[in-house]
Protein backbone atom coordinates (compact mmCIF):
# COMPACT_ATOMS: atom_id res chain seq x y z
CA UNK A 1 0.00 0.00 0.00
CA UNK A 2 1.24 3.43 -0.89
CA UNK A 3 1.94 5.89 1.87
CA UNK A 4 -0.40 8.86 2.20
CA UNK A 5 0.42 10.85 -0.93
CA UNK A 6 0.56 14.58 -1.06
CA UNK A 7 -2.74 16.08 -2.15
CA UNK A 8 -2.90 17.54 -5.63
CA UNK A 9 -3.79 21.21 -5.82
CA UNK A 10 -6.03 23.41 -7.92
CA UNK A 11 -5.94 27.20 -7.95
CA UNK A 12 -8.63 29.38 -9.48
CA UNK A 13 -9.01 33.10 -10.05
CA UNK A 14 -12.66 34.12 -10.15
CA UNK A 15 -12.90 37.57 -11.69
CA UNK A 16 -16.48 37.30 -12.92
CA UNK A 17 -19.57 37.88 -10.83
CA UNK A 18 -21.86 36.50 -13.55
CA UNK A 19 -24.19 33.73 -12.54
CA UNK A 20 -23.11 31.36 -15.33
CA UNK A 21 -19.41 31.84 -14.68
CA UNK A 22 -19.83 31.45 -10.93
CA UNK A 23 -21.67 28.19 -11.60
CA UNK A 24 -18.74 26.99 -13.70
CA UNK A 25 -16.26 28.03 -11.03
CA UNK A 26 -18.08 26.30 -8.16
CA UNK A 27 -18.87 23.13 -10.13
CA UNK A 28 -15.22 22.73 -11.07
CA UNK A 29 -14.07 23.57 -7.55
CA UNK A 30 -16.47 21.01 -6.05
CA UNK A 31 -15.44 18.44 -8.63
CA UNK A 32 -11.78 18.96 -7.83
CA UNK A 33 -12.48 18.75 -4.10
CA UNK A 34 -14.38 15.51 -4.71
CA UNK A 35 -11.33 13.91 -6.30
CA UNK A 36 -9.41 14.83 -3.17
CA UNK A 37 -7.67 17.95 -4.43
CA UNK A 38 -6.85 20.94 -2.28
CA UNK A 39 -8.73 23.81 -3.92
CA UNK A 40 -7.98 27.51 -3.62
CA UNK A 41 -10.39 30.04 -5.08
CA UNK A 42 -9.24 33.64 -5.30
CA UNK A 43 -12.15 36.03 -5.83
CA UNK A 44 -11.34 39.38 -7.29
CA UNK A 45 -13.28 42.43 -8.51
CA UNK A 46 -16.74 41.38 -9.77
CA UNK A 47 -16.12 37.92 -8.39
CA UNK A 48 -16.29 39.32 -4.85
CA UNK A 49 -20.06 39.11 -5.19
CA UNK A 50 -19.73 35.39 -4.55
CA UNK A 51 -18.44 36.10 -1.04
CA UNK A 52 -20.54 39.11 -0.13
CA UNK A 53 -23.40 39.25 2.31
CA UNK A 54 -26.59 40.93 1.19
CA UNK A 55 -25.63 44.29 2.69
CA UNK A 56 -25.11 47.83 1.42
CA UNK A 57 -21.41 48.55 0.90
CA UNK A 58 -19.28 51.63 0.30
CA UNK A 59 -18.27 54.74 2.20
CA UNK A 60 -17.46 57.40 -0.38
CA UNK A 61 -19.94 58.63 -2.99
CA UNK A 62 -18.52 56.39 -5.71
CA UNK A 63 -18.15 53.49 -3.31
CA UNK A 64 -21.79 53.74 -2.31
CA UNK A 65 -22.76 54.05 -5.96
CA UNK A 66 -20.93 50.81 -6.76
CA UNK A 67 -22.62 49.21 -3.76
CA UNK A 68 -25.99 50.40 -4.99
CA UNK A 69 -25.58 49.40 -8.63
CA UNK A 70 -23.71 46.21 -7.96
CA UNK A 71 -25.29 45.36 -4.64
CA UNK A 72 -26.51 42.09 -3.26
CA UNK A 73 -25.02 38.72 -2.56
CA UNK A 74 -24.41 35.62 -4.66
CA UNK A 75 -28.15 35.10 -5.20
CA UNK A 76 -28.28 38.41 -7.12
CA UNK A 77 -25.77 37.30 -9.76
CA UNK A 78 -27.14 37.78 -13.28
CA UNK A 79 -26.26 35.59 -16.25
CA UNK A 80 -23.69 37.08 -18.67
CA UNK A 81 -26.24 36.80 -21.46
CA UNK A 82 -30.03 37.27 -21.22
CA UNK A 83 -29.65 39.54 -18.21
CA UNK A 84 -32.79 41.60 -18.88
CA UNK A 85 -32.50 43.34 -15.50
CA UNK A 86 -33.02 40.24 -13.40
CA UNK A 87 -35.52 38.50 -15.66
CA UNK A 88 -32.83 36.21 -17.06
CA UNK A 89 -31.70 35.25 -13.59
CA UNK A 90 -35.27 34.38 -12.63
CA UNK A 91 -35.73 32.35 -15.81
CA UNK A 92 -32.49 30.40 -15.48
CA UNK A 93 -33.13 29.75 -11.79
CA UNK A 94 -36.53 28.33 -12.71
CA UNK A 95 -35.08 26.22 -15.53
CA UNK A 96 -32.30 24.88 -13.35
CA UNK A 97 -34.62 24.12 -10.49
CA UNK A 98 -36.86 22.10 -12.80
CA UNK A 99 -33.77 20.12 -13.85
CA UNK A 100 -32.78 19.63 -10.21
CA UNK A 101 -29.54 21.60 -10.51
CA UNK A 102 -28.73 23.07 -7.09
CA UNK A 103 -28.57 26.85 -6.68
CA UNK A 104 -25.39 28.93 -6.56
CA UNK A 105 -25.91 29.40 -2.83
CA UNK A 106 -26.03 25.63 -2.31
CA UNK A 107 -23.00 25.18 -4.59
CA UNK A 108 -21.05 27.61 -2.42
CA UNK A 109 -22.16 25.85 0.74
CA UNK A 110 -21.09 22.52 -0.74
CA UNK A 111 -17.68 24.02 -1.52
CA UNK A 112 -17.40 25.19 2.09
CA UNK A 113 -18.39 21.72 3.34
CA UNK A 114 -15.79 20.09 1.08
CA UNK A 115 -13.07 22.34 2.50
CA UNK A 116 -12.52 24.54 -0.56
CA UNK A 117 -10.55 27.60 0.54
CA UNK A 118 -12.00 30.92 -0.56
CA UNK A 119 -9.95 34.09 -0.54
CA UNK A 120 -10.98 37.67 -1.22
CA UNK A 121 -8.69 40.00 -3.14
CA UNK A 122 -7.73 42.69 -0.65
CA UNK A 123 -7.02 45.30 -3.31
CA UNK A 124 -10.40 44.98 -5.06
CA UNK A 125 -12.07 45.07 -1.67
CA UNK A 126 -10.30 48.37 -0.95
CA UNK A 127 -11.17 49.81 -4.35
CA UNK A 128 -14.82 48.75 -4.19
CA UNK A 129 -15.01 49.63 -0.49
CA UNK A 130 -16.12 46.19 0.58
CA UNK A 131 -14.97 45.38 4.11
CA UNK A 132 -14.26 41.98 5.63
CA UNK A 133 -17.48 42.42 7.65
CA UNK A 134 -19.44 42.72 4.40
CA UNK A 135 -18.35 39.19 3.48
CA UNK A 136 -19.44 35.79 4.75
CA UNK A 137 -17.58 34.35 7.75
CA UNK A 138 -16.36 31.33 5.78
CA UNK A 139 -13.93 33.46 3.74
CA UNK A 140 -10.54 32.01 4.61
CA UNK A 141 -8.61 35.26 4.33
CA UNK A 142 -8.20 38.44 2.31
CA UNK A 143 -4.94 38.35 0.37
CA UNK A 144 -3.03 39.74 -2.59
CA UNK A 145 -1.56 38.56 -5.87
CA UNK A 146 1.63 37.25 -4.26
CA UNK A 147 -0.32 34.75 -2.24
CA UNK A 148 -2.17 33.57 -5.32
CA UNK A 149 1.05 33.22 -7.33
CA UNK A 150 2.44 30.99 -4.61
CA UNK A 151 -0.69 28.83 -4.68
CA UNK A 152 -0.70 28.76 -8.50
CA UNK A 153 2.95 27.74 -8.59
CA UNK A 154 2.25 24.73 -6.42
CA UNK A 155 -0.98 23.87 -8.23
CA UNK A 156 -1.50 21.01 -10.67
CA UNK A 157 -3.94 23.13 -12.60
CA UNK A 158 -4.94 26.78 -12.55
CA UNK A 159 -7.97 28.49 -13.97
CA UNK A 160 -9.10 32.01 -14.67
CA UNK A 161 -12.85 32.50 -14.75
CA UNK B 1 -38.97 -11.30 -25.95
CA UNK B 2 -39.91 -9.34 -22.86
CA UNK B 3 -39.62 -12.47 -20.77
CA UNK B 4 -36.18 -13.17 -22.15
CA UNK B 5 -35.15 -9.64 -21.35
CA UNK B 6 -36.43 -9.93 -17.80
CA UNK B 7 -34.64 -13.24 -17.45
CA UNK B 8 -31.33 -11.88 -18.70
CA UNK B 9 -31.72 -8.93 -16.40
CA UNK B 10 -32.23 -11.26 -13.48
CA UNK B 11 -29.22 -13.27 -14.52
CA UNK B 12 -27.23 -10.09 -14.81
CA UNK B 13 -28.14 -8.96 -11.32
CA UNK B 14 -27.34 -12.41 -9.93
CA UNK B 15 -24.01 -12.23 -11.70
CA UNK B 16 -23.42 -8.81 -10.15
CA UNK B 17 -24.03 -10.19 -6.72
CA UNK B 18 -21.69 -13.09 -7.34
CA UNK B 19 -18.83 -11.04 -8.74
CA UNK B 20 -19.13 -8.07 -6.44
CA UNK B 21 -20.01 -9.83 -3.22
CA UNK B 22 -21.91 -7.89 -0.66
CA UNK B 23 -22.73 -4.21 -0.79
CA UNK B 24 -21.65 -2.21 2.26
CA UNK B 25 -23.52 1.00 1.54
CA UNK B 26 -26.45 1.99 -0.65
CA UNK B 27 -26.60 5.54 -2.01
CA UNK B 28 -29.70 6.96 -3.64
CA UNK B 29 -28.44 9.71 -5.93
CA UNK B 30 -31.53 9.86 -8.12
CA UNK B 31 -32.44 13.36 -9.24
CA UNK B 32 -29.04 14.83 -8.36
CA UNK B 33 -27.19 16.65 -11.12
CA UNK B 34 -23.53 17.37 -11.86
CA UNK B 35 -21.32 17.42 -9.84
CA UNK B 36 -23.38 16.05 -6.96
CA UNK B 37 -23.46 12.31 -7.78
CA UNK B 38 -19.66 12.24 -7.84
CA UNK B 39 -19.42 14.46 -4.78
CA UNK B 40 -21.75 12.24 -2.78
CA UNK B 41 -19.80 9.10 -3.69
CA UNK B 42 -16.64 10.91 -2.67
CA UNK B 43 -18.17 12.01 0.65
CA UNK B 44 -19.28 8.46 1.44
CA UNK B 45 -16.36 6.36 0.26
CA UNK B 46 -14.67 6.52 3.65
CA UNK B 47 -17.78 5.15 5.33
CA UNK B 48 -17.06 1.70 3.88
CA UNK B 49 -13.92 -0.27 4.77
CA UNK B 50 -11.09 -0.71 2.28
CA UNK B 51 -12.32 -3.37 -0.14
CA UNK B 52 -15.91 -2.43 0.65
CA UNK B 53 -18.48 -1.66 -2.01
CA UNK B 54 -20.94 1.20 -2.48
CA UNK B 55 -23.99 0.64 -4.63
CA UNK B 56 -24.98 4.05 -5.98
CA UNK B 57 -28.09 4.68 -8.05
CA UNK B 58 -28.04 7.88 -10.10
CA UNK B 59 -30.16 9.32 -12.88
CA UNK B 60 -27.82 12.03 -14.21
CA UNK B 61 -26.43 10.73 -17.55
CA UNK B 62 -23.31 12.84 -16.92
CA UNK B 63 -22.46 10.60 -13.99
CA UNK B 64 -21.80 7.76 -16.48
CA UNK B 65 -18.54 9.49 -17.32
CA UNK B 66 -18.00 11.35 -14.04
CA UNK B 67 -18.02 8.51 -11.54
CA UNK B 68 -15.53 6.31 -13.46
CA UNK B 69 -13.30 9.40 -13.87
CA UNK B 70 -13.61 10.10 -10.17
CA UNK B 71 -12.59 6.49 -9.47
CA UNK B 72 -9.55 6.70 -11.75
CA UNK B 73 -8.37 9.98 -10.23
CA UNK B 74 -8.82 8.85 -6.64
CA UNK B 75 -7.48 5.33 -7.17
CA UNK B 76 -10.76 3.55 -6.50
CA UNK B 77 -12.59 1.15 -8.77
CA UNK B 78 -15.96 1.00 -10.50
CA UNK B 79 -16.75 -2.71 -10.56
CA UNK B 80 -19.86 -2.41 -12.62
CA UNK B 81 -22.12 0.09 -14.34
CA UNK B 82 -25.66 -0.98 -15.14
CA UNK B 83 -28.62 0.79 -16.62
CA UNK B 84 -32.10 -0.01 -15.47
CA UNK B 85 -34.55 2.26 -17.24
CA UNK B 86 -33.63 5.75 -16.10
CA UNK B 87 -31.51 4.44 -13.25
CA UNK B 88 -27.77 4.11 -13.60
CA UNK B 89 -26.36 1.72 -11.05
CA UNK B 90 -22.72 1.84 -10.04
CA UNK B 91 -20.83 -0.61 -7.89
CA UNK B 92 -17.90 1.31 -6.51
CA UNK B 93 -15.13 -0.41 -4.58
CA UNK B 94 -12.96 1.42 -2.09
CA UNK B 95 -9.41 0.41 -3.00
CA UNK B 96 -7.41 2.47 -0.50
Amino acid sequence: MMAEEKKKKAAMVVLSGDMDKLFAAFIIANGAAAVNMEVTMFFTFWGLRALKKNVATGKSLFGRMVGLMYGGDITKANPSKFGFFGLGRWMFNKMMKSKNVVSLLEMRQLAIDLGVKMYGCQMSMDVMEISREDMIDEVTDCVGAGFFIEQAQQADFTMFI
Amino acid sequence: MAKEKAKSKQEASEKTEKTAGKVDLELDLRGLMCPLPMVRVSQNINKVPVGGVIRAVATDPGSLADIPSWARTTGNEVLKTERDGKDIIFLVKRVK
